[in-house]
């Protein structure tokens, strides 16, 4: 009688404690969708791509601090951002991508890493940085107007690298031309400094993330002008379910449906 | 370091936040503009900016600037702009405008020189310039007041100003911030062909097979010329070259086939290399057929000096003076021994200055003693003076050089020379320009379309105004001289005022005006429309002077900026489209605009205020006898004259010079102004209290339109033509001579050029009639015992010899430094720093510098050091990327930024027949702060 | 003043560690840079916290070497040395549960909505934090940790964190007494499980007690005196957080800080 009565307060308990875990952990899980709703956010100078970043980041704010220009922030509940996390705004202050990385250096966790800022054996460089993609929209971009402005171009830490300019005749005028600024994906930082300078009301070149920001081709054509880009074959070669796609094509043939009713 | 970094970027972020203006309001406007859409007008007007011109249309709407967009019909810029030209709507709301007259006062309400601005009204403002300025001249004569005036003057207040300054007060120590500008344009304007401005215009830039920029970033200064250059070279991109020549790379090098960085002043060496490569190596180059018939060859002296006071000036510090000292005497470099050998010196010998005073003089030599001075400038020579980059190997250099002469030379390209502030602030500013105009007459490459050197000039109306209206201290309307009788005579009879009036010795350009205060010599200055004391080398001694010394300084602006800081009453003015106006841009076309809102505050049109202080100032008392330092006699008492003329002792000046018969021919209102308000001649909603202390209700004619056909009196028939006031308003500009109805495209241009044709000497005729009989001599001197020669409708072709810079880096000050602007800001940024866009785009000036120079001191991007020359020092952010590459061993630090305040540091050498001052060259060094 | 000896000791401790992770911000003093989650000392030693450690790795991120070190030194402090000192000595939380504490005795606040948990409580929060850290991929307890967020509100202004902080402050002094440190914070709760061993800890002696529950009144993990007055021993659960506030108030001398060698139950 006495062990079942236990027995039974044992289940209960475990019954309490399953709701618990669940629900709790329901409504934690939720919170935390929340606080991480944001469409994007960029990271600082080699943060680890965002899923890892926010496992690796520990919230101790050590390369906001390191920060000289006050361009980090810790994110805030409210900001949709994970709570804690380092990101920052460049249309209020950009990343100056300081030559010595005083944030990816301070980081203890490893959610940034020095490792990503270096090429080819060479010691870090800021300027290997991928914090995003500066993007240009062009119907509110004004040298695209054919107004003398490409503020952003003058303003790029990698000006002539990661920001060129296009020219093209501006034909309704047919005397001057429209000096076009053209964003280079391979070079571009994200930092942003760009979309600080912009001078339109909402700046017209902005930076988004990587993931955002860029497209991928498909492995299945490659350019034939451009030996590296045989580096993008993926060497797994697909299976091809041999049964199912003769059953396709005998249910195509089989099917009766060229005579209308 | 760290945190300075990081405070310094805090602190002007405040500064940003506190000064950010604009946005709110246009915001309002704009939510008005959606509800309403029908209450717009379009009006013409120009942009406030540059020297390049562009038409833009203003929309208004219940008195205040809703909108502005590129003028489609402009022929400059065909309805687009720069980012600057985009924000035209919103620079006269900024929230720190000047709305009331202040003056420094002490508890008891009284001017106090240490005491803290309060607001006054109008009258009082005007009972203390009158009090100063009567004690001032009475101690000191009319020479004891001062004007800096401006190249963004409007025409009529260019000439009001120096109406009441050289007929009125008989003073001509009235000088523009444009000496500052294009001084240097002007001299070689005058001397090489008699007249002053560009032969030719901006169809050019679509003509011509090669652009050569000489010290001139057009990309980033002449924003839309540049994308008609840009236009060329796309269209035509084998046909089309480009050459950029600056002392760093800077954005025009984008564009350009050809950079060359060259070693500060040694365009001078560059020049003659070109002259060199054609006079020596293809004679056969030069078109002898125009040479012969339509130039002469001509010199001057070399020992007049740097423009600087001599060594024994007792403010000048001792560091200084080290600089200084070159003013009287100075030893020759290897290079300066070898280039002034046609004068038998040679290196290490000591140069006198003897010929401080006689700059100006020239005289004509035979083609002989021209080639024989040239003899030096080969490519070996030239290249190893004038390699600017220290990473580029000689080889390349000299492939470049040979590459620029080949494409001056080349036979049927058509080539075009452009230049501004590199050429023009030089201390041999004045020679550079006459190099060029040297090789493009050589090759008879001048005054055709698509051929010819043209200066472009950098302020709205450095042209229109202060040249073509002569704002300055030896210049009369229309090319006229101060110190030619016949000039002032002329000047008399137009201004209708007695024979004897006007002062017959020049006054003090800009640079001597501060240095007179300096000295006390001046003890009242008016500032109109610029920011001397931020735009000024040298500043330290002119602040100090202002603040420290027993003078009264007035400040006429729109916003406060350091030149309204360190004054002693400051005036609010009327902004652009707040008062009728007219400037002319560099291409000689001038753009009139109207009245487009009511002024803000208590602001006033400046044309108001000079004639407003023109009712304090009897006849009886300025046109008596008066003294002047260094004129014998003093001037002459010509109220019997004025007496003749009908005048009273009693009337005042705005009797005679603004409000007499004339002028009330003129009535107001007018047709041509379209139910469009006019301050000045009808007065305003506001009724502001004046100078007589009434409420001001106009003056009851049509002021702008009285001054207008006034002023064009003075240049019609003498190759000045100017069209009537009311044609202005029906075109989008005319680009003078304007004879007959029709606009002048290339002047001293048979083809094209009424007055070329009348000449009848062939297809060309350079007609300008300055400095047309001139004496002969040796390469070393004149022979004043030769009979000089006619040269009537001549041009020349001078030799001007290399010569290096009075201050050039040493072991203690290692570096060039060179300052200029940038694309988003204009000038002392007194009106763009307010732009929110603007600033965030651009807030602070940095310091640029190769980064090995930086690497090697230790320093890494964005750390704060202290720039340091002789006179002062400044703290700057540095900055190894970005649009300008410097070479090693030179910094750039624009000026536009009074946080960083550059002028404290440059040197106040000025080229010394220009008087323009050397901003791109003194030696500095670089701490870590 | 004897009284208050070791609070103020506390006090001094919490503090100069808030003042220096300050100072370290606006100063750029290099003494303690960093949060209580991952601090550095003098630019060169890493100190982390190996909850906030464990989170991650449940998340599936390896951390780097230096903080895991950080976090197996402070681990081993703790679980060798200091036990659940961390909540009492140096947590800035702990400044404001105890006032919160301290106001509910004063003016004798009694809840009148009864809401009993349990205080093993924390203990499932920490189990689940793990849980949730490892299916949502990110440090679950540091997301919404009020101790990094008064952190954040004093050294970086963050006014969400004051908010956080208030919102613990008035449960525990309206809803439930010791409701942070007692039942819910899970590095309370980890602490506890991991310190239990610790070398000091209280001591008790049964003969000098008489028994006036001083103790009693001023603890905030009050089970864990469950010997006073019936037996002589070390408090021996691993939920005291070493806070000697029960030292201080015993005057009769029956508590004080002993050395505990033995590694008895």
């Amino acid at each position: 009688m006495k062990s079942m009565a236990t027995r039974r307060k044992v289940i209960q308990r475990m019954m309490e404690g399953a709701v618990f875990m669940g629900t709790g952990g329901l409504i934690w899980g939720k919170a935390i969708q929340t606080t991480t709703k944001a469409d994007y956010v960029l990271r600082p100078p080699g943060a680890l791509k965002e899923k890892n970043f926010l496992k690796a980041c520990i919230k101790c704010g050590q390369c906001v601090e390191a920060c000289p220009y006050d361009t980090l922030k810790l994110a805030e509940p409210g900001d949709g951002i994970a709570n804690g996390t380092p990101y920052f705004e460049p249309r209020s202050i950009p990343c100056y991508l300081c030559t010595d990385m005083p944030c990816t250096d301070s980081c203890p966790s490893g959610a940034l890493d020095l490792k990503l800022l270096t090429k080819e054996e060479k010691p870090a460089d800021i300027n290997n940085a991928k914090m995003g993609l500066a993007v240009i929209h062009k119907e509110s971009c004004l040298a695209y107007w054919g107004i003398r402005c490409e503020a952003c171009y003058r303003a790029c830490p990698l000006i002539d690298k990661a920001i060129t300019l296009d020219y093209e005749v501006n034909k309704r005028t047919g005397m001057h031309a429209k000096l076009l600024p053209i964003v280079h994906s391979d070079v571009c930082t994200g930092c942003g400094v760009c979309e600080q300078s912009c001078i339109a009301e909402k700046a017209a070149i902005f930076v988004l993330p990587l993931d955002k920001s860029t497209g991928e081709v498909g492995d299945h054509y490659i350019k034939g002008w451009e030996k590296k880009d045989e580096n993008r074959i993926n060497d797994d070669v697909k299976k091809v379910d041999d049964e199912k796609d003769v059953e396709s094509a005998i249910d195509y043939l089989n099917d009766n449906d060229l005579i209308d009713d | 370091m760290k945190l300075a970094r990081r405070d310094f970027l805090k602190s002007s972020a405040a500064i940003a936040a506190a000064t950010a203006v604009g946005v709110a309001i246009p915001e309002t406007l704009k939510a008005e503009a959606r509800e309403a859409e029908k209450g717009w007008s379009w009006d013409k007007a120009v942009c406030r900016f540059c020297g390049t011109g562009c038409g833009i249309m203003i929309a208004t709407k219940d008195d205040k600037i809703l909108a502005v967009k590129g003028d489609p019909l402009a022929p400059v810029n065909r309805g687009l702009n720069c980012i600057k030209g985009y924000f035209n709507a919103k620079i006269m709301y900024g929230a720190d405008r000047l709305k009331k007259p202040l003056l420094r006062m002490n508890e008891n309400g009284e001017f106090d020189k240490n005491g803290k601005f309060k607001t006054i009204s109008w009258e009082r403002a005007f009972d203390e310039m009158e009090k100063h300025m009567k004690s001032a001249m009475k101690e000191l004569g009319p020479t004891g007041i001062g004007i800096f005036s401006s190249g963004q003057y409007t025409i009529m207040e260019g000439y009001a100003a120096s109406k009441l300054m050289k007929a009125g007060f008989r003073s001509h120590n009235i000088d523009p911030n444009a000496r500052h500008c294009m001084a240097s344009a002007v001299v070689a304007f005058i001397q090489a062909f008699g007249i002053d401005e560009p032969a030719g215009n901006y169809d050019d830039m679509e003509i011509t097979d090669t652009v050569v920029t000489w010290g001139a970033n057009m990309a980033e200064m002449h924003p839309i010329l540049w994308s008609r250059i840009t236009e060329n070279k796309l269209s035509h991109p084998k046909r089309t070259k480009i050459v950029n020549l600056s002392t760093y790379t800077n954005r025009t090098s984008d564009l350009a086939d050809i950079e060359i960085i060259f070693k500060p002043n040694t365009d001078l060496a560059i020049w003659n290399y070109i002259a060199h490569e054609i006079v020596y190596n293809q004679p056969q180059a030069i078109d002898w057929d125009f040479v012969k018939k339509y130039t002469v060859f001509a010199t001057g002296f070399t020992d007049i000096g740097y423009g600087m006071r001599t060594p024994d000036h007792p403010k000048f510090s001792d560091k200084e003076r080290e600089t200084v000292r070159h003013e009287v005497a100075k030893k020759l470099s290897a290079d300066e021994g070898k280039s002034l050998a046609y004068l038998g010196y040679k290196e290490g010998d000591t140069m006198e200055m003897n010929h401080r005073n006689k700059a100006m003089n020239h005289w004509i030599i035979q083609y002989e003693e021209f080639k024989k001075a040239l003899k030096p400038y080969t490519l070996d020579y030239v290249a190893n003076v004038s390699k600017g980059d220290s990473e580029e190997s000689i080889e390349d250099f000299k492939k470049k050089l040979k590459a620029l002469a080949d494409l001056y030379i080349e036979k049927g390209r058509k080539v075009c020379s452009y230049w501004t502030m590199g050429f023009n602030q030089h201390t041999r500013g004045s020679w550079v320009n006459e190099q060029a105009y040297m090789v493009h007459l050589l090759l008879g490459k001048q005054s055709k379309p698509g051929d010819g050197a043209f200066s472009l000039t950098g302020q709205p109306s450095a042209c229109g105004t202060a040249r073509e209206v002569g704002t300055f201290s030896h210049r009369l309307p229309s090319d006229m001289l101060v110190k030619v009788p016949k000039h002032r005579e002329i000047s008399e009879k137009l201004w209708k005022i007695p024979k004897g009036t006007i002062n017959p010795k020049p006054g003090s350009h800009l640079m001597k005006i501060h240095r007179d205060i300096e000295d006390g010599k001046i003890k009242f200055a008016w500032i109109n429309v610029c920011n001397p004391y931020q735009n000024t080398a040298n500043a330290n001694h002119w602040i100090k002077a202002a603040r420290q010394m027993d003078n009264f300084i007035v400040c006429s602006d729109g916003y406060p900026g350091i030149s309204a800081k360190v004054s002693d009453l400051i005036l609010p003015s009327a902004m652009i489209y707040e008062k009728w106006g007219a400037y002319g841009n560099a291409e000689r076309r001038t753009q009139h605009w109207k009245q487009q809102v009511t002024p803000v505050g208590d602001a006033m049109p400046d044309v108001w205020q000079f004639v407003e202080l023109a009712k304090r100032f009897k006849l009886s008392e300025v046109w008596g006898a008066q003294k002047v330092p260094g004129l014998k006699d003093g001037l002459p008492d010509v109220l019997e004259g004025a007496k003749a003329m009908g005048y009273s002792p009693d009337d005042t000046l705005y009797d005679v010079l603004f409000a007499n018969e004339d002028a009330k021919k003129y009535a107001w209102p007018d047709p041509i102004a379209e139910g469009k308000m006019n301050t000045e001649s009808g007065g305003d909603k506001r009724k502001v209290v004046g100078s007589d202390g009434k409420p001001f209700e106009g003056y009851g004619f049509f002021m702008h339109k009285y001054i207008w056909e006034e002023y064009r009196k003075f240049g019609i028939g003498n190759g000045h033509d100017l069209a009537d006031f009311d044609t202005y308003h029906k075109c989008r500009g005319l680009k003078w001579p304007v004879v007959d109805g029709k606009e002048t495209l290339w002047r001293f241009n048979s083809e094209y050029d009424v007055y070329a044709k009348k000449a009848n000497v062939g297809p060309f005729a350079f007609y300008g009639k300055a400095l047309k009989k001139m004496p002969q001599g040796s390469i070393s001197k004149p022979d004043m015992s030769k009979p000089k020669v006619d040269l009537k409708n001549k041009a020349k072709i001078f030799f001007r010899p290399y010569m290096e810079a009075p201050e050039i880096p040493n072991k203690e000050y290692p570096y060039w430094m060179c300052t200029g602007r940038v694309l988003e800001h204009w000038h002392s940024g007194t009106m763009t720093m307010r732009v929110p866009e603007l600033y965030r785009a651009v807030p602070e000036a940095l310091c640029y510098i190769h980064p090995k120079d930086a690497s090697e001191q230790g320093l890494v991007e964005g750390d704060l050091v202290w720039v340091e020359s002789r006179r002062g020092r400044v703290k700057a952010h540095i900055e190894t990327r970005g649009r300008n590459r410097v070479p090693r061993g030179l910094i750039y630090v624009p000026w536009f930024d009074e946080k960083v305040f550059i002028n404290k540091l440059c040197l106040d050498a000025t080229c010394p027949m220009s008087k323009e001052t050397d901003f791109k060259k003194c030696a500095v060094k670089i701490t870590k702060a | 003043m004897r009284k208050y000896k070791f609070l103020i000791l506390r006090r001094i401790i919490q503090l100069s560690i808030l003042f220096l992770f300050v100072a370290g911000n606006y100063f750029g003093w290099e003494l303690l840079r960093g949060n209580y989650s991952s601090a550095i000392i003098v630019d060169s030693l890493h100190l982390s916290d190996p909850y906030a450690i464990l989170q991650i790795l449940a998340s599936g991120f390896l951390a780097s070497s230096s903080v895991l070190i950080g976090a197996l030194i402070i681990l081993l402090i703790y679980v060798l040395v200091g036990g659940r000192m961390f909540c009492s000595w140096i947590c800035p939380m702990n400044i404001i549960t105890d006032l919160a504490f301290r106001l509910r005795r004063m003016f004798k606040i009694e809840t009148e909505v009864r809401i009993s948990l349990p205080r093993n409580f924390r203990y499932y929060i920490l189990a689940l934090s793990l849980i949730v850290s490892a299916v949502f991929g990110l440090a679950a307890f540091e997301i919404i940790s009020p101790i990094s967020m008064l952190h954040r509100a004093i050294v970086f202004g963050s006014g969400a964190g004051w908010a956080i902080v208030a919102v613990v402050f008035l449960i525990d002094l309206f809803i439930l007494k010791a409701g942070w440190c007692g039942h819910i914070c899970p590095l309370g709760g980890f602490y506890s499980l991991v310190g239990k061993q610790a070398v000091i800890k209280v001591k008790h002696d049964k003969d000098n007690c008489t028994n006036c529950m001083a103790c009693f009144d001023v603890c905030i993990e009050e089970p864990v005196l469950s010997i006073v007055g019936k037996e002589s021993d070390f408090i021996r659960s691993g939920a005291c957080t070493n806070c000697a506030r029960c030292i201080e108030v015993c005057d009769d001398n029956a508590l004080k800080y002993a050395l505990k060698f033995d590694l008895k139950k």
